[in-house]
């Protein structure tokens, strides 16, 4: 009898819940709060989730549905991802955001299965760019190879357009991630006739005396940082200690945030990075998030995040895919959409100055569009620099184009690589 | 070559004082396991732990405000002060110390007696709580510790070196310091652990819980001593750690760094937590410094790099092959 009562009540819930969760968007944000690299993951996470906040608050959702953007905790650990993943695709997931090279790695053969979308903005396997061969994933604005194409065409500008007889060293995280740019840094090299030395740093990072004893024995006249989490901060650190100029030390974007920067204090002062979106507060979207999200109590953290780098990043990443939304909505013709119809919209995908102006953000990111066949965009980046004094990051050079030509062939090759290991046929595009 | 000889001896400097920062870490464990049997999992997190408490003190952060916030609707934050480091240091060691009353008064308490294994894995459920309770406490943004702990190359040492050699050599100032603050511990703890009453009853207390308990001896006073000794030493590990790092969340992976340590150098030796260290540090540094060079290249044709985390391990059991105990350990006899 109890049984009975009970089973009654939840099927109850559940037909009341029903029409609730079937007018909602459904954006489940796989995050990390918790755990050794979860300082970081805390400012993306509360950046993506106060924009979807606010365009709930302010807008009544997108389209006039509301947003779902649960969170689901993984410690940043790809494994805890997938079953995050697993558990949450059948909810009517639009599209997921992994904030993992690792988890990404994992999640693409899934994704593809269950055709849902992901979006891996700056981070991921590069070559899934080729959206022939790789149709549900997408990375756009920028990718690593990009990234690291926009450092060497700042350091050309810097040194008048030759890096002959130069010495790059790339401080690498030993892992898929770290490993990402050396193609692309050693095809760049060929080029333009710099010698690349390859420091690669163990996990999680926090001794590297090794290799800055080896940096400052061999004074490479620059040193680019591709790391994250403690990794970044003992670099910076170390870097400071050996007395590296700290003007030629350029991070990748996950490493360029203010977690990296601040433990050092003064001593990181002049520090770079590449960045595919704007920095700081200036925009008149923070207004919106301060009245309607911070004010109203409703912020997903304390408040004290919104304008770090990481927080604007997790905001700009919300910000595109809800434009994603709203293109999807308009080429089907459905409010509450599919994980099919986000996938057309993102793959329909246009950033200009007006829609951005549009939503508070003009100048926060560059113009891009996607295409089938291009998943990735132009990969522009910045380079952004660290005032200890101000406890602030600038923008120091507008939005660099990288070497397409250079980094083209790489994205053909390996995402031909990828098809033939996995027997997918292409020419969806043609 | 001169280079090249310089080169390694810088290195295996530098690995003889990494290898003391090594050994912060794993003195905490050696501490525990000597007076109670216990290899103590959650000693990394308790060096994480005692770093977040000092310097969220010093600041002023209110403790569990988030939690706080969330419940009662309200936005505090920070008291407004900022402690002087020696008040934050006092306060901190008050907490450490009320830390080891709490594990011993609902933890170990119920675990008297019971095999070295479930105590183990009780000091891991410990290690996630901690985290836990230190996350909601004081939240888990990147800190920076205010303490005037000198950081960067000792310039003393490198214009010497280099009036000697021609090369400057580079030593870091916070592992000067680690290594002051770590021969200072090694020496209290050994005359406190060979000549003071209590020091005889913390390893009575380890060889033996119901002997120890039969002669007098309170094993619920004893565990709450060496349970704060172990959170002090941590709280140093902490802080020379996050000096260099920012206190965060990672500080808990420095164990990883200790275990090799305590492989080499035995459970139950203080001086052998240190020369442990030091041969694990001169070890890696050396090894990477050698396999990682030109010279090796051309000679064998490849170079390694990231060498450190693993050579760590190799040469600890390496050392294990010869003597299981460590080199420092206490040889287990056992009757059959």
């Amino acid at each position: 009898m109890k049984f009975k009562k009970l089973t009654a009540i939840a099927v109850s819930a559940l037909v009341a819940a029903s029409p609730l969760m079937a007018n909602e968007l459904e954006f489940p944000s796989i995050s990390y709060r918790t755990g050794p690299f979860g300082a970081n993951g805390a400012e993306v996470a509360d950046g993506f989730s106060d924009y979807m906040t606010l365009l709930n608050e302010r807008d009544g959702g997108i389209g006039g549905v509301r947003i779902n953007a649960e969170e689901c905790e993984t410690g940043f650990n790809a494994e805890k991802t997938v079953e995050c993943y697993e558990a949450t695709k059948d909810s009517g997931a639009l599209v997921y955001t992994p904030l993992s090279t690792a988890a990404t790695y994992q999640l693409i053969p899934r994704v593809t299965a269950d055709q849902i979308p992901l979006l891996s903005m700056g981070y991921g396997r590069t070559s899934v760019s080729n959206g022939d061969v790789f149709p549900y994933v997408f990375n756009f604005p920028a990718n690593y190879w990009t990234g690291a194409s926009v450092i060497v065409n700042h350091l050309l500008d810097i040194n008048g357009g030759s890096l002959e007889g130069k010495t790059i060293a790339l401080a690498f995280h030993n892992s898929a991630f770290g490993k990402e740019p050396i193609r692309t840094l050693e095809a760049l090299g060929e080029i333009y006739g710099f010698d690349l030395t390859l420091l690669p740093i163990d996990s999680p990072g926090q001794e590297q005396k090794s290799q800055w004893l080896q940096v400052r024995r061999e004074k490479p006249d620059y040193v680019l940082l591709w790391g994250w989490g403690v990794m970044n901060q003992v670099a910076i650190q170390e870097a400071a200690n050996i007395r590296f100029p700290m003007e030629n030390l350029i991070g990748v974007w996950w490493s360029g945030s203010d977690n990296d920067v601040i433990p050092a204090g003064d001593a990181s002062n002049g520090y770079k990075a590449v960045t595919f979106h704007n920095v700081g507060t200036d925009f008149p979207v923070f207004d919106d998030i301060q009245q309607y999200v911070v004010d109203a109590g409703l912020a997903a953290g304390t408040g004290e995040n919104v304008g770090t780098i990481l927080y604007n990043r997790g905001l700009y990443q919300a910000a595109i895919l809800a434009e994603a939304v709203k293109v999807a909505q308009a080429r089907s013709g459905v409010a509450d959409i599919t994980a099919e119809m986000m996938r057309d919209g993102m793959e329909n995908l246009v950033i200009n100055d007006e829609i951005m102006e549009a939503v508070g953000l003009k100048g926060f990111g560059p113009n891009f569009t996607v295409s089938c066949a291009d998943h990735g965009g132009p990969g522009l980046g910045a380079i952004q620099q660290w005032d200890a004094a101000s406890q602030s990051w600038s923008l120091i050079t507008d939005f660099i184009e990288p070497d397409m030509e250079v980094i083209q062939p790489l994205i053909d090759a390996d995402s031909a690589a990828y098809a033939a290991e996995n027997g997918i046929e292409t020419g969806r595009c043609n | 070559m001169y280079d090249q000889l310089l080169y390694g001896i810088e290195a295996a400097i530098n690995g003889l004082m990494t290898g003391v920062m090594y050994s912060l870490v794993a003195l905490g464990f050696v501490l525990i396991f000597k007076a109670s049997g216990i290899f103590n999992y959650a000693q990394g997190v308790m060096a994480l732990f005692g770093a977040l408490t000092l310097v969220g003190i010093q600041s002023g952060q209110v403790p569990f405000a988030g939690l706080i916030n969330a419940i009662f609707g309200t936005n505090i934050q920070n008291f407004g002060w900022e402690l002087p480091a020696i008040a934050a240091i006092i306060l901190t060691i008050a907490m450490m110390i009320l830390f080891a009353w709490m594990v011993e008064r609902y933890l170990l308490k119920h675990l008297i007696n019971q095999e070295p294994i479930i105590l183990f894995m009780a000091t891991i459920g410990l290690a996630y709580f901690m985290e836990g309770v230190g996350d909601l406490m004081w939240g888990s943004d990147i800190k920076k510790i205010d303490l005037p702990i000198p950081q960067g190359i000792n310039n003393t040492i490198d214009s010497l070196t280099y009036d000697w050699f021609g090369y400057g050599f580079y030593i870091d100032n916070l592992d000067i310091t680690a290594s002051v603050l770590a021969i200072i511990l090694v020496v209290t703890l050994t005359i406190f652990s060979q000549y003071s009453s209590t020091g005889r009853a913390l390893r009575a207390v380890a060889d033996d819980h119901q002997a120890a308990l039969s002669v007098g001896i309170s094993l619920r006073s004893i565990w709450v001593i060496v349970w704060s000794i172990a959170g002090f030493i941590a709280l140093v590990a902490g802080v020379m750690w996050g000096a260099k790092s920012g206190v965060q969340f990672s500080l808990s992976l420095i164990t990883l760094k200790a275990l090799p340590v305590l492989m080499l150098g035995g459970f139950t030796s203080i001086p052998g937590a240190i020369i442990g260290g030091m041969i694990i540090g001169v070890g890696e540094k050396v090894f990477e410094f050698v396999v990682s060079s030109s010279w090796f290249g051309d000679a064998m044709g490849f170079t390694m790099n990231a060498t450190e985390n693993w050579f760590a391990y190799v040469l600890a059991l390496v050392f294990l092959v010869f003597r299981p105990q460590g080199l420092f350990g206490e040889k287990i006899i056992e009757r059959v």
